[in-house]
């Protein structure tokens, strides 16, 4: 159904409604519908304006230099481009296997940056839609305007924030830039001081992240037939799976499932990864379109990130998150939970896994260990795969015998989700806006489709100035009908 | 770890031509104090952007200077002082330094530091980017500027 949405028969003769750049998830996007004079919608795309040039920047450079560098295509998960930069160069210094020690450290780093990643997402950038609602007026409908009416969800979130960062400086060295992973280990290790500083606050942080997942619940289920149906879309779900089924965001197999639930693949090294996934360009994107070659390009779409990891796992390890994730597959009906607002439920389930799972390391004594570095022989290529807080994120190098990248190419989560938000797009304009008037409640709900995703797409430029949102009404002969501006400070003004 | 009144954060990605101004200026601004001792007053924060933390990193200075490249300006550089104003902006995963002010009043419910935004002109923001023509000489001269009002916020009235 919402395929049909993709490309209009005649786009000349429809207008064009743009959202640009789609607020509260990266800049760098910007939506555009085609809509014929009774307000029926022809096409609905997510478009990405941006050509992001990862592998040319990568390309040339010695392969240690790429976990430090490479945080650098991006400001909102920087550590986790240096964690599965750092696996694949594990792989070009033929190490298999880390320390106890070293991988600790690093799966604490990943933890970290998880939690902060999806307390920043779901307190401050989507808690002000799913409490005040998608036509809240957006002088309100921010983190500010949750700070004020709900004060102590909004604490929360900051320092569940605040505290997933401390977890990124005690591990990485810096809060950003960090050094501290380095192929076949780390380079730092943790002190007793340093651990008993982080435990000092875990048992709350896990307090609130149980709390979280009460809040997210309770929002889903408060309206369930819109939780359920609003952009819902059926796709197939792929993410890295521990041997045993658990859910593992630092490493596994590759697991992927239909929207049925059976399997497409499971336990595939991740090193493979080109059999099994290949990536499509379109004419009116700079984002890729990867698909499962299993499937094809028609059906072989897919999304990664939490609500297909918990849709694919079959439990987690940590007693408090397990029952939640038991939770909500009962709400799926023995299938997979295909609604896409249900990212936010899953994305609280993850955080607290996350606080259990820092907790659990925190505790354990190869953290404050000393043997931090394995070597072995040179190897060419190093595929590193890790599932970062929107999903699954390949990094894959080719050296020559200098040690200098040949060849580099990234999947980042965001492209991994590239059909699927544009799928649910297309759902959202089907459902709402076909045959109606446009107002801004309708334009919002676009962005909140997207907005489960937390996508990243401009890898963080953010220069003063470059942030606008203007929506044109354009009329079929192409002329600019009507044009909306709305300022940095929100205010909204019609351009003559 | 806090030592003095004046928290200078300069924020932006290293790697993204002049989005680079406000981690250089605070490299420029270090090695300015490395040579003259006196101007020993900042403490200085460097981050790919701004974000609800930044209210908490604030807390306890008499002052807060952002630094940020900024598009569109008709001079090297611009300094204005802020006022908490919420996050209307559309800026994603980063907050406006103004939003971050009324987080920090809505936080710790008291008024929040008195605050400076340094603007710096550039103009180019592709990664790989190196740091413009335009963007190096805007940095000078903000530099100059803001050595000046240091040094004048420690000077005895």
């Amino acid at each position: 159904m919402t395929d049909s949405l993709e490309t209009a028969q005649n786009p000349e003769r429809l207008r064009r409604v743009a959202i640009d750049p789609v607020t509260r998830v990266e800049g760098h996007g910007k939506v555009t519908l085609l809509i014929d004079e009774d307000n029926h919608v022809h096409q609905a795309r997510l478009h990405i304006v941006e050509f992001r040039g990862f592998e040319k920047f990568i390309q040339g450079r010695p392969y240690w230099e790429l976990p430090v560098v490479v945080q650098r295509l991006c400001g909102i998960c920087p550590v986790s481009h240096h964690l599965a930069a750092a696996k694949a160069t594990d792989q070009l210094v033929g190490v298999d296997q880390l320390t106890p020690t070293a991988e600790k450290i690093r799966r604490l780093m990943h933890l970290g940056q998880m939690l902060q990643s999806h307390a920043l997402h779901f307190f401050h950038l989507s808690s002000p839609d799913l409490l005040f609602g998608y036509d809240d007026d957006v002088s309100h409908r921010n983190i500010v305007g949750v700070l004020a009416d709900y004060p102590d969800i909004a604490r929360q979130g900051i320092l569940l924030r605040k505290y997933g960062q401390e977890v990124i400086r005690v591990t990485a060295g810096k809060r950003v830039h960090g050094t501290a992973a380095i192929p076949g280990g780390v380079n730092k290790h943790i002190s007793r001081e340093e651990r008993d500083y982080l435990l000092g606050e875990i048992d709350r942080i896990i307090d609130w992240g149980a709390a979280a997942i009460g809040l997210a619940k309770r929002l889903f289920v408060e309206d369930i037939d819109h939780s359920r149906d609003f952009a819902l879309i059926d796709t197939n779900m792929l993410g890295l799976i521990r041997d045993d089924g658990a859910l593992d965001l630092y490493h596994g197999g590759l697991r992927a499932r239909k929207p049925d639930g059976s399997m497409v693949f499971d336990h595939v090294d991740y090193r493979d990864y080109e059999q099994h996934i290949h990536e499509q360009v379109k004419p009116w994107s700079y984002m890729k379109f990867p698909y499962m070659t299993a499937l094809g390009k028609e059906q072989g779409a897919y999304r990664v990130g939490p609500l297909a990891r918990i849709n694919n796992c079959e439990f987690i390890e940590t007693p408090l998150a397990e029952a939640a994730r038991a939770d909500f597959r009962a709400f799926s009906d023995g299938g997979l939970m295909q609604s896409t607002l249900a990212y936010h439920w899953a994305r609280m389930i993850e955080l607290l896994y996350c606080a259990e799972g820092i907790k659990i390391l925190l505790n354990d004594p190869d953290l404050l260990a000393n043997d931090l570095v394995v070597k072995g022989e040179m190897q060419s290529t190093g595929i590193g795969v890790i599932e970062a807080p929107r999903g699954t994120l390949f990094h894959h190098y080719e050296i020559d015998d200098n040690g200098i990248v040949t060849r580099a190419n990234l999947i980042v989560s965001t492209t991994n989700n590239n059909t699927a938000m544009n799928e649910s797009i297309r759902r959202v304009a089907n459902d709402l806006f076909d045959g109606r008037e446009l107002t801004e409640a309708m334009l919002n709900s676009i962005e909140v489709a997207i907005r489960a995703y937390d996508p990243c797409l401009s890898c963080a430029t953010h220069a003063l100035g470059k942030m606008p949102l203007e929506v044109q009404l354009v009329a079929p002969d192409g002329s600019v009908r009507d044009r909306l501006y709305r300022h940095m400070d929100g205010v909204i003004c019609q351009v003559d | 770890m806090q030592k003095n009144p004046v928290l200078v954060i300069g924020y932006g990605n290293p790697s993204r031509g002049d989005d680079a101004i406000g981690p250089s200026f605070l490299e420029r601004l270090e090695a300015l104090r490395f040579k003259d001792r006196d101007l020993d007053c900042f403490d200085t924060l460097t981050d790919f952007q701004l974000q609800v933390e930044h209210a908490m990193d604030m807390h306890g200075y008499e002052q807060v200077i952002f630094v940020d490249a900024a598009v569109n300006l008709d001079r090297p550089f611009r300094f204005e002082f802020l006022h908490a104003a919420r996050d209307d902006s559309y800026s994603t995963h980063a907050l406006n330094p103004a939003a971050v002010l009324a987080v920090y009043e809505q936080f710790y419910g008291i008024p929040s530091p008195e605050s400076c935004l340094l603007s710096i002109r550039g103009e180019r923001f592709d990664l790989g980017d190196d740091l413009s023509e335009t963007a190096k000489a805007s940095l000078d001269a903000a530099l100059g500027f803001l050595a000046a009002h240091l040094m004048q916020s420690i000077s005895p009235a």
